[in-house]
């Protein structure tokens, strides 16, 4: 996936300069601007950023689902050959559930508390595929054995009450994958749970995305749900994607300093305990008044005065996809970094303690 | 464990806090009890990090604040500087509590949204003084200051105003104007966004040097928890398991609980190899009807007759550390 390049007719997903906007008092908050990228077949995209990047509202846009009346979207969701921004609701419906599903993140408000586990569960089977009511039933119980859910069909007459949030989880998964989606959305499907309900979670997804080779859109803020669990990731940072490559290309060479920062603030277990961190100073931009230039600049260690002046455009190389005019790894880069360190600028301590430790361990 | 014992705890004259045998009980329907925490040991000493580190349900903020006897423990024994907590009248562990002091998970609502900041933080102040304003002031913008917030600024400012991690900064300096001795800090990064989180535990490891503080750390995330501390306790549905110098407990987990948290903890890796085994980890049981013998034993892969009808008891694996199990990883010390 790239987003230069021209739609792989393979591809199941071609998302082309979308933009969502929100009229706050007469302002544009830009949550969603200019994104691009394919989905294939049986292949994961990663979507990974902080809260308020927009991440969220991405695969909302794509799905149609953004409901505010101030939101406005434009640019292209192209799925199967079909244009679907500015479809109507109606026409929408045909893809939703069959052709295109979305898990969301918390088990405990996106299932309807006074129905039972069973009716929502067949409720869009009965709809959409026309199946008797014993049927469906056959159907759900089916999915919650596959979902590994012990004593499927007691569940059916359950409430969502009745159940942990791990199995809420499953049930919602199941409800997704009831009408064989080809193309699953799941924001933060695990971000409400424990580890090791986590860990059962994304692996049961990742075992039926191969099964039934669907495609799939990972959205998370964890660079650990990321890492073992897609094909590709794509790094948004306040609504635009700023670093896109394979999995194993991006954590091999970041080449965004946000990508890079975001990676060093993380805690890892193989690091010794009371490990500095490499924080990111201040917070991110506000949506609705972006500074000139790179969004980033404010926090960024490598930070020059380009950088607050023209906005990077995303340039692909060799498939790896990044918004920077001072890439991660060029000789310019170091260079920045280096003076910023010797400067004292804030954004550069995380920076700083990181190579401090790294020249410690070589000595 | 999860079983019992103190084999683990240590003599010292440098214990800040000793908890032994603590037991939480909550009355449940039908007249059953809620077993919380049911005989859990251990002890901090000065300057010290203790991490709590355990899945939802398993104890550890019921254990905090049964620490600050809220509510007071059912049983067992909690000691403060040697001086026993729960054998103290309501009026004599209010005066206690100012040296120990919590920050909670969610900064945002743990904050009163109608008063100001200079308000928020001089709070405590107001009960234990001093209650001159311009002496509350003066102490009040210096923990602002250490916290990273402009004191200036804050002071009419309300906590809407603030984002998450900042909200974060104020109820750390909340906890801080008390000078308390010990802080407990209840999942106190878990609700801010990765940067944050950094920010955050260097400033709490900064404070602790600063202030001499000694910091009881609950969190369920297994690689913040080894950054901040220097010893970690692993709990599982009311019940300890393991507990040891952080980088030992990560280089050799010893407990299978333990080793099952870490193969779930997501590393940000992309070499690391998926476990995927831990599909059939299955679900912590209830605690109105724990399981016999080692609670941990419904989902443990090397459970047996003895572990149904035995506890395991702490015992010695290798210097500072000890689990509590019949089948450990890690051979113990006979």
């Amino acid at each position: 996936m790239s987003s230069s390049a021209v739609s792989d007719s393979r591809a199941l997903l071609s998302v082309r300069d979308l933009r969502t906007h929100f009229d706050v008092g007469g302002h544009a908050v830009k949550a969603v601007d200019g994104v691009s990228f394919d989905v294939y077949e049986g292949k994961t995209l990663g979507i990974v950023g902080e809260s308020g990047c927009g991440k969220t509202v991405l695969s909302r846009s794509i799905m149609g689902i953004t409901t505010a009346s101030n939101a406005s979207t434009s640019g292209s969701v192209n799925y199967s050959g079909t244009e679907l921004v500015g479809k109507s609701k109606r026409a929408l419906r045909a893809f939703w559930g069959e052709e295109m599903a979305m898990v969301f993140q918390d088990p405990m408000t996106s299932l309807n508390p006074v129905v039972r586990i069973g009716r929502q569960l067949t409720e869009h089977l009965r709809a959409h595929k026309d199946l008797s009511k014993s049927e469906a039933n056959e159907l759900a119980i089916q999915l919650l054995t596959w979902l590994r859910i012990p004593e499927p069909k007691e569940r059916l007459s359950n409430f969502p009450h009745q159940m942990s949030g791990g199995m809420r989880q499953r049930v919602c998964i199941a409800i997704a994958l009831a009408c064989s989606p080809k193309l699953l959305f799941a924001d933060e499907p695990t971000t409400a749970l424990d580890v090791t309900v986590q860990h059962q979670i994304l692996n049961l997804l990742a075992q039926q995305q191969q099964e039934r080779q669907m495609g799939m859109v990972l959205v998370t803020h964890d660079l650990g749900v990321v890492a073992t669990r897609t094909d590709d990731i794509a790094v948004m940072y306040a609504g635009k994607i700023v670093e896109m490559a394979s999995t194993s290309a991006l954590f091999s060479r970041m080449r965004h300093p946000y990508t890079q920062s975001l990676f060093w603030s993380i805690p890892k277990t193989s690091e010794p305990k009371h490990t500095r961190l490499s924080a990111i100073v201040g917070r991110p931009p506000n949506l609705a008044a972006l500074p000139s230039g790179c969004s980033f600049a404010d926090r960024c260690p490598y930070v020059q005065p380009i950088c607050r002046e023209v906005e990077p455009k995303l340039q692909t190389i060799d498939s790896h996809s990044f918004a920077c005019h001072l890439p991660v790894g060029s000789t310019e880069a170091e260079a920045a970094l280096s003076a910023n360190i010797s400067a004292g600028l804030p954004q550069s301590e995380g920076a700083a303690v990181r190579r401090e430790a790294q020249q410690g361990s070589l000595t | 464990m999860a079983g019992s014992g103190t084999a683990h705890l240590r003599d010292s004259d440098d214990t800040v806090i000793r908890v032994e045998n603590l037991i939480v009980e909550f009355p449940a329907k039908g007249g059953n009890v809620v077993h919380a925490v049911s005989g859990i040991s251990f002890d901090v000493r000065r300057g010290e990090t203790l991490g709590l580190v355990g899945e939802s349900g398993c104890g550890k903020s019921t254990t905090g604040k049964a620490l600050l006897q809220l509510p007071a423990p059912t049983g067992g024994s909690v000691q403060l500087d040697g001086e026993e907590l729960t054998q103290l009248s309501r009026t004599e562990m209010t005066a206690r509590r100012t040296d120990i002091q919590m920050i909670f998970q969610d900064p945002i609502s743990s904050l009163n949204p109608r008063r100001t900041i200079g308000k928020i933080v001089a709070e405590p102040l107001d009960v234990w003084g001093p209650t001159a304003s311009d002496e509350q002031w003066a102490l009040v913008a210096n923990i602002l200051e250490a916290v990273g917030i402009d004191p200036e600024s804050a002071k009419y400012k309300r906590p809407h105003e603030y984002s998450g991690g900042q909200c974060q900064r104020i109820s750390i300096a909340r906890a801080l104007v008390m000078e308390p001795k010990v802080i407990i800090c209840d999942e106190p990064v878990s609700a801010l966004d990765v940067s944050v989180q950094a920010q955050i535990l260097n400033m709490l490891e900064d404070l602790k040097a600063k202030y001499g503080l000694t910091l009881v750390f609950i969190a369920h995330d297994l690689a913040v928890v080894k950054n901040i501390s220097d010893r970690v306790a692993v709990m599982y549905l009311g019940k300890m398991c393991e507990i040891s110098d952080s980088d030992d407990l990560y280089a050799t987990p010893a407990h299978p609980y333990t080793q099952l948290l870490m193969h779930s903890h997501p590393e940000p890796d992309p070499e690391a190899a998926i476990d995927e085994t831990v599909v059939l980890g299955g679900e912590i049981p209830s605690p109105i009807f724990p399981p016999s013998g080692c609670r941990f034993r419904t989902r443990c892969k090397f459970a047996d007759e003895r572990c149904a009808q035995e506890e395991p008891q702490m015992s010695l694996i290798s210097d500072g550390h000890y689990v509590a199990c019949h089948h450990p990883l890690v051979e113990p010390v006979s």
